[in-house]
């Protein structure tokens, strides 16, 4: 058994991020831990621009976003295990590790847990029909293409308008594969805005609201999909049966953090995000262990995971050093409009951030954060939707009574 | 003519209606800034963008190089560029921020090279 210091688990945009935080206070013994041989997890295969404008302040590509934070790495000296899989993390914070030279066991004085996030497939949204090849993830097709060079079929279709999902619409099309169509489940699109106008209406490929696949074709490649519109339950509407052949399916049907480590370690786990409970601090119900980026909550942008993991490092280094508040324990309780909020719970000993995702597009809202019948922060909103995660401030809630964020 | 534009400068997002009079003009609403204004008076003359693409490498470590346009080129040019991409191929070891093509069909923008891939070793 090695005893380390702080071990920040992932080298994507969270946990390196996180890394170089932690040196710069001062923090002498960082290690990280990742899975795969290189730095840079997701970044590496998404190499559209669009990243880096908060944390570089340009609009670089993810390979340029994750090569940046390599540098800055490399500069403090952080020492990082590739090729390493984390198998278990203990209660007392013992993490045991599948690395290139056998099992590894390190004793950390605290752990971020800053492994990213998985992608909904074919088994999680339960599409019936045959199992034939051709149905891919979008990010599985995104790492066919842009790191392996392999085209994943030639006459497309896509369902969910995941970003990735429209992103890859865009690359196909590039690529010289027919895009026919991309089919949303719900009647908003789930990518953001500017990726419809630019990956979409730019190749007049088009996008069917409140429509889904109902059934796949073909025997060993996919030969087409049924395509159904769906009612206000989400329900497919009889007799709206469109058939579309295609040699390939594309998913982009969201994300979700897989927990299983952290929920072993005795973690609690928030049922909507599927990411740990943490506190303002980001620290989970097992003292020491933290967790940012989208193995908390999925992020809409790689900016916002590092500068998470920012805050992580911050408070990771004050428990590291016998600093850090742990405080009283209240809770943080989505509200009216509200489908889930980090943190969910909080010390009560200072001002605080929440973050949240709300539950259906409107215009004009506030956002108010209460605790019985004071406000402890509130903002006003010209739109709020499902697709964009916002915050509010807060100031320090008082007594033992929960709190809760509401959209009015 | 009327038509509804969602602003994709910034995440705010706004609503714009552009008004396009018959001399051509463009009278813009709904703008929460001027860079609205701008943005859909380009992109309803001559709508800029960048892509991303990859480009082969020989002797690599890896098959492949990603790329992107140093800056935005008109939409109307990006098959064209993409022909263009498509017929190159660079020789390890190839660097990050590498010109890979200048000035590429006199757009002023260069494809460049997103990453880095070491040459393969013997």
């Amino acid at each position: 058994m090695e005893n380390r210091g702080i071990v920040v688990i992932g080298a994507g945009p969270t946990g390196l991020a996180a890394a170089v935080k932690l040196r710069r206070l001062g923090a002498e013994d960082v290690l990280v831990i990742e899975r795969e041989n290189e730095t840079g997890g997701i970044l590496r295969q998404c190499i559209h621009d669009g990243f880096g404008l908060e944390r570089f302040g340009k609009s670089i590509s993810g390979p340029e976003y994750a090569a940046l934070l390599k540098s800055e790495a490399e500069e403090l000296d952080i020492e990082c295990l590739t090729g390493t899989s984390v198998l278990e993390i203990s209660k007392d914070r013992t993490i045991t590790a599948a690395s290139p030279s056998g099992v590894v066991e390190i004793h950390a004085e605290a752990i971020i847990a800053a492994a990213g996030c998985r992608e909904r497939s074919r088994g999680s949204i339960m599409i019936p029909g045959e199992r034939p090849a051709g149905v891919y993830t979008a990010g599985t097709a995104q790492a066919y293409m842009n790191l392996y060079n392999r085209m994943p079929g030639r006459n497309a279709v896509i369902l969910g308008s995941g970003d990735i999902g429209l992103i890859m619409a865009r690359r196909l099309t590039l690529e010289g594969a027919k895009v026919s169509a991309v089919f949303e489940l719900q009647d908003h699109p789930n990518g953001l805005e500017r990726n419809i106008v630019q990956c979409l209406d730019d190749y007049s490929i088009p996008l069917y609201l409140s429509h889904t696949v109902t059934e796949i074709h073909g025997k060993d490649r996919i030969e087409g999909v049924t395509v159904s519109a769906v009612d206000g339950n989400l329900k497919p509407i009889e007799g709206t049966e469109k058939y579309y052949p295609c040699d390939t399916l594309i998913l982009s049907v969201g994300l979700i953090p897989d927990n299983t480590i952290l929920e072993n370690a005795g973690v609690e786990i928030d049922p909507v995000t599927n990411g740990a409970v943490v506190d303002e601090h980001l620290m989970t119900s097992v003292p020491g262990i933290f967790s940012a980026g989208n193995m908390l909550h999925v992020h809409d942008l790689a900016d916002f995971a590092s500068a998470e993991a920012e805050a992580a490092a911050e408070n990771a280094f004050l428990y590291a050093s016998g600093k850090l508040d742990t405080g009283r324990n209240l809770s943080v309780v989505p509200g009216e409009g509200v489908s889930h909020t980090v943190p969910g719970r909080i010390t009560g000993h200072g001002p605080f951030t929440v973050s949240l995702r709300v539950r259906k597009k409107e215009r004009g809202k506030t956002v108010e954060v209460r605790q019985g019948g004071k406000i402890l922060g509130y903002r006003f909103f010209p739109l709020v939707i499902p697709s964009q995660m916002i915050s509010v401030d807060a100031e320090a809630a008082a007594g033992c009574e929960n709190v809760e964020v509401i959209v009015r | 003519m009327k038509k509804i534009y969602t602003c994709i400068i910034c995440p705010r997002s706004c609503e714009l209606e552009a008004d396009i009079l018959p001399d051509g003009q463009v009278s813009v609403s709904g703008n929460g800034c001027p860079r609205g204004a701008e943005w859909i008076r380009n992109e309803l003359s001559d709508p800029k963008r960048t892509i991303a693409s990859s480009v082969l490498v020989e002797g690599g470590e890896k098959e492949i190089v990603s790329v992107r346009l140093s800056s935005p080129v008109p939409l109307r040019m990006i098959f064209p560029i993409m022909d263009e991409i498509r017929k190159v191929s660079v020789t390890a070891p190839v660097s990050i921020g590498d010109i890979i093509i200048r000035d590429v069909l006199s757009s002023g923008a260069d494809v460049i090279a997103t990453s880095s891939v070491l040459a393969k070793k013997e």
